[in-house]
């Protein structure tokens, strides 16, 4: 008889660990290697072009593609990660096991996670070394401050993806998590739109719009580390909490989705 | 009784079209207990629902009305999952992984440790027949009949004490299928209980102690194969086959017995009769016309007539 005294943690770990394990192999991370060209060749022609801002352009550039194939990662491996399983009917055989539905989507999303977390710890060292490589090397905690809230933003999307994929198709589940992002980013200037129109049911719509979507400028710091600016311990500590809180709500609307649903 | 299944009042509803407005009963009303320790048939055509109760007993699916329970706990019961075992039909894994590597995985999500996990994959894969090379090959490699026998494989990776088989020889070929028929009937003399879907027959006839037959999704009949197959009126008639003489011969004698019937074959004929005090009679007629007698086998209702039968 298997080990009686099993807890959830260890089966969502395994299932983690296979989730990482598929992206490796269905080579996902070869992404890393157009990062790298893009980056070592703007760390030898930007520089020549740009006199006296190269370390500026490096991390504005660097860390950009960095946010960008982090999302596209985010997106279109996330809303497949839990649509695949149904769809090749590897569902079948995990869940007649002693496995939770709710350990799996987590299982699953940490496994995205940590693919997405090895993504972002390589493409900030190469975005590093092209920063050494101009001269820039003072620079380096803003490269990895502002890539830990690229990672946690990243992380948001993710969830979000999961969220989608658990109730809709890959390509419907891609764009709405296309436009979540896009939003997103400029989710604070709802906040004015409102204020700008001063109708009280404007101002219900958008301040409700502005709480249901994902505040992401609150892990924008490319422009301000590019200025070799640091995020201070509040602010990254306010934009971990939004994140941890935020994955934790989004998570917990996709375990309810997904426990309900029938696999034909 | 102790039953290891318990099925009571099992329904499920399919909501169908762009609108979800047709409706189609898979399962009606399905109401079955499987004692342990046997090898339980479950028959039915295509669409009679079979899956569709497997599915809801592993929780893949919910049913519409009833319930059911294994080993005495509720099937939403996670933990009970420690206890048995699942092959679905035309089994697909993760295909970047090699055969090792998922039960490994599968064994993992048991707790077993790596020690553990390994001595179990190896006896598991060499049971089912997946060769040393072949296991360290990805499944994507496989064929269907070599992914049948991994899904067995996995599906014992826990030594449960039921197991659950949903067209366990599906895609394998004639010796496969009787490798796997042994494999099946080990697990019985371990007292294993094998729940087991199958279109095969002769693999129900060969194997099974009970057989639930279902038609539309209702149960149409159930019992041991004895009960189903050998009744006591079943078992009186007799086929009699005959030599060296030809059936137009002695046609008018046999069919003056009443309900015999005499069809030719080559070099003799076959002659049905309901009962045994009838095989003096067709002998006598058979030797007067110079023939001499062949067999005798008693005809029973064969499993085809039953899962046939409207």
């Amino acid at each position: 008889m298997p080990n009686e005294g099993t807890g959830f943690l260890p089966r969502i770990l395994t299932i983690a660990k296979n989730a990482f394990r598929e992206a490796v192999r269905d080579r996902i991370l070869y992404n890393l290697i157009v990062f790298v060209l893009l980056i070592t060749v703007s760390a030898i022609f930007l520089g020549e072009l740009t006199a006296g801002q190269e370390s500026r352009v490096i991390i504005n550039l660097g860390m950009s593609a960095v946010l960008l194939f982090g999302a596209f990662i985010a997106i279109f491996v996330g809303v497949s990660l839990v649509w695949k399983e149904i769809e090749k009917k590897t569902v079948y055989s995990i869940f007649s096991k002693p496995v939770g539905r709710g350990e799996f989507i987590i299982g699953k999303y940490l496994g995205l996670c940590t693919t997405l977390f090895v993504n972002v710890v390589i493409m900030c060292l190469g975005v590093t070394l092209a920063l050494a490589y101009v001269g820039g090397a003072s620079k380096t905690a803003s490269i990895w401050g502002a890539g830990f809230l690229i990672f946690l933003e990243l992380t948001i999307l993710t969830a979000v993806a999961i969220l989608f994929s658990s109730f809709s198709t890959p390509a419907l589940s891609a764009l709405l998590t296309f436009f979540v992002f896009l939003i997103g980013h400029f989710s604070s200037s709802l906040l004015d739109l409102a204020k700008t129109i001063g109708s009280s049911s404007a101002i219900a719509v958008f301040t409700g719009i502005y709480y249901a979507l994902p505040n992401l400028s609150n892990f924008s710091f490319i422009l301000n580390a590019a200025h070799g600016d640091v995020p201070t311990v509040s602010f990254a500590g306010f934009a971990t909490l939004y994140a941890i809180g935020f994955n934790a709500v989004l998570l917990a609307i996709t375990v309810l989705i997904f426990s309900k649903r029938n696999f034909k | 009784m102790n039953y290891v299944i318990e099925i009571e009042g099992l329904s499920k509803e399919y909501e169908k079209g762009f609108l979800k407005k047709k409706r189609v009963l898979a399962l009606d009303d399905l109401t079955l207990n499987v004692t342990g320790g046997q090898i339980f048939g479950f028959l039915g055509g295509n669409g009679a629902g079979k899956t569709t109760t497997i599915k809801t007993l592993m929780r893949l699916q919910f049913p519409t009305k009833g319930s059911a329970r294994i080993l005495g706990h509720d099937i939403a019961d996670v933990q009970m999952h420690r206890r048995i075992g699942y092959c679905p039909e035309n089994p697909y894994f993760y295909d970047y992984l090699t055969a090792n590597e998922l039960m490994s995985y599968f064994g993992e999500l048991f707790g077993y440790d790596a020690a553990t996990r390994t001595k179990k994959s190896d006896e598991l894969l060499t049971a089912v027949g997946i060769v040393e090379k072949d296991r360290k090959r990805q499944l994507r490699k496989f064929s269907k009949g070599m992914l049948q026998r991994v899904g067995l494989a996995q599906s014992l990776i826990n030594d449960p004490e039921i197991v659950f088989l949903d067209e366990p020889m599906s895609g394998l070929d004639p010796v496969g299928r009787r490798e796997i028929r042994e494999l099946i009937a080990g697990l019985r003399d371990k007292g294993t209980t094998v729940f087991m879907s199958t279109h095969i027959l002769t693999d129900i006839e060969a194997l099974c102690d009970e057989v639930a037959i279902l038609r539309s999704g209702k149960l149409a009949a159930f019992g041991s194969l004895q009960e189903l197959l050998g009744g006591e009126e079943a078992s009186r008639n007799l086929e009699i086959n005959v030599q060296s003489v030809s059936a137009e011969e002695i046609r008018e004698r046999i069919e003056f017995i009443a309900g015999a019937s005499i069809t030719p074959r080559p070099h003799g004929a076959t002659i049905h009769v309901l009962d045994e005090s009838d095989i003096d009679a067709v002998l006598a007629v058979t030797r007067d016309a110079g023939g001499r007698l062949g067999s005798i086998t008693p005809v029973k209702q064969s499993l085809e007539d039953l899962f046939v039968r409207d």
